[in-house]
């Protein structure tokens, strides 16, 4: 039977749809539009600093890193194939979305060690 | 009898229709669904940024970054961006994961009652913890 | 016939504007337009519509329908647009018109509003849609009981009559036509679901034509006129292929 990367492509795409469901908005909200507007105050350094200390935290964060890229990256394949009709060049842009996503994945993980 | 072989196959195919995603509202309403990805990438690439500048020391120089109006525009944009995701993979979450209950299914409403719900939890835990925190 | 004249004459002097896609091999080199006046009966369907251009104005045109209630599948055609089973469809629903006819999109056309469905055919034995069972030769008069709860398991599916109008409201099918596609892949997972089915189709399933082709658009279960929800039915086997991927053990 052939064998085909799909069914775990679409696994790692399902489980970063669900996580940046439930933790992008909330973080975007904060960081990317209330405190800058200054509807809220940043909190102080040291605070977030701590939060990023505990090893669980961190750990949690590259796995969400990873996730929510691989999700991105398997929708923009499947979209740009489908709005510019380049499927002929899956393997190509296959190569190119999910690469970025380990790429991210791997910044992520240099950050957090 | 005539096999299915014997017919020609050919007819008239029309041309691939560049435009086909502003065929229908739906159409439409997929792109924009699949395009949020764009604004979840960016997100991701965002809150690293952020992530760097608290190890790094340079959280003023993040916040000055996060403050100019081209960036609070981005991440308006963002905001809408992974709120429309949120809401509609969240709803689509029940067709694929069919829940059996005594042998019948669970009604979609409730597992997408239950996702917004934890949705909801999750983001509370999360601005808690950003914000205050157990001090 | 004489009914329908006498209908005709009687009922009014309104009329709405069909405007049908003429494909002649041979003579045209595209489809083209051609507009035609109709009755505007309220009782009409534009498969009534059709077959009053076929009766009366024109006997060249071409298109499939049998049984006018929404059974047989046959009478798919793009209304204004939409893949809809023109016998179903009602000519009042377009108020004032014109109601545009084509054939359904994403098929090779063969004459006017008749599509070559032969690839669907195809696809359609490929995945096996029969109950297949193994290691036995029981008699005719044996029976095999199901409880309601087994019956719904499949059920839903199993309403589908191959009317094709979810392949032509598909884009991913319209755009690439090896996709296996919403009917096929639902009336797989009809026969999966079914307690009595013994088979296994994971080898036609689990590819990127396949399921994995699919990316959620969810307008195959709109068009389609006997709710049996393709679109679910592909988000299912793609749980079911992926868990079975990751743990080689679990067979469903």
């Amino acid at each position: 039977m052939r064998r085909t990367p799909e069914p775990y492509l679409w696994l790692l795409f399902s489980g970063g749809g669900v996580v940046a469901a439930l933790l992008l908005p909330v973080l975007v909200l904060l960081f990317g539009v209330l405190m800058p507007l200054g509807v809220v105050d940043w909190p102080a350094a040291e605070h977030l600093r701590a939060l990023l200390d505990s090893p669980p935290v961190r750990v949690a964060l590259v796995v969400v890193v990873v996730l929510c890229l691989f999700h991105a990256a398997h929708r923009v394949r499947h979209t740009s194939e489908e709005l510019f009709g380049i499927a002929r060049f899956d393997v190509v842009i296959a190569l190119l979305c999910y690469g970025g996503a380990v790429a991210g994945g791997v910044v992520a993980a240099v950050l957090m060690v | 009898m005539k096999t299915r072989d014997e017919v020609t196959p050919g007819g008239y195919r029309p041309r691939r229709d560049a435009f086909w995603f502003a065929r229908s509202r739906a159409y439409t309403v997929f792109v924009l669904r699949e395009l949020t990805s764009v604004f979840v990438a960016w997100t991701v690439v965002f809150l690293l940024l952020l992530v760097d500048a608290v190890l790094g020391g340079s959280l003023p120089e993040f916040a000055a970054l996060a403050a100019r109006p081209w960036m609070i525009a981005l991440n308006v944009l963002a905001l809408a961006a992974t709120c429309f995701h949120a809401i509609t993979f969240l709803n689509l979450a029940p067709r694929a994961t069919v829940v059996r209950l005594d042998g019948y299914r669970l009604p979609a409403w409730l597992i997408q009652g239950g996702n917004h719900s934890l949705w909801l939890a999750v983001s509370a835990v999360v601005a808690f913890f950003v914000l205050r925190g157990f001090q | 016939m004489t009914d329908t004249t006498e209908a005709v004459r009687r009922a009014s002097t309104r009329t709405i504007r069909v405007e049908v896609s003429r494909y002649r091999p041979g003579e045209d080199a595209e489809p083209v337009f051609q507009e035609y006046e109709v009755p505007l009966m309220a009782d009409w369907a534009v498969l009534d519509g059709l077959n009053y251009i076929k009766d009366r104005l024109d006997g060249s045109l071409s298109f499939r329908w049998s049984c006018r209630m929404g059974v047989c599948g046959s009478c798919g055609m793009n209304v204004n647009g939409e893949p809809r089973l023109t016998c179903g469809t009602f000519l009042s629903e377009y108020g004032e018109g014109p109601v545009r006819i084509e054939p359904l999109k994403g098929f090779p056309v063969i004459r006017d509003l008749v599509v070559d469905i032969d690839d669907f055919l195809a696809k359609l034995s490929s995945v096996r849609p029969w109950l297949i069972r193994e290691g036995e030769e029981p008699p005719l008069t044996a029976e095999y009981a199901q409880t309601p709860e087994q019956l719904e398991a499949y059920k839903q599916y199993s309403m589908c009559i191959n009317c094709l109008l979810c392949y032509s409201a598909c884009p991913v099918y319209v755009l690439d036509p090896d996709f296996l596609g919403p009917a096929a892949i639902a009336l797989a997972q009809r026969y999966n679901l079914d307690s009595r089915d013994m088979g296994d189709r994971f080898d036609v399933l689990n590819l990127e034509d396949s399921v994995w082709g699919c990316t959620f658009v969810g307008e195959c279960t709109s068009a389609c006129p006997k709710h049996v929800d393709p679109a679910e039915a592909i988000q299912r086997y793609k749980l079911t292929a992926a868990l079975r991927s990751v743990l080689p053990w679990s067979r469903r």
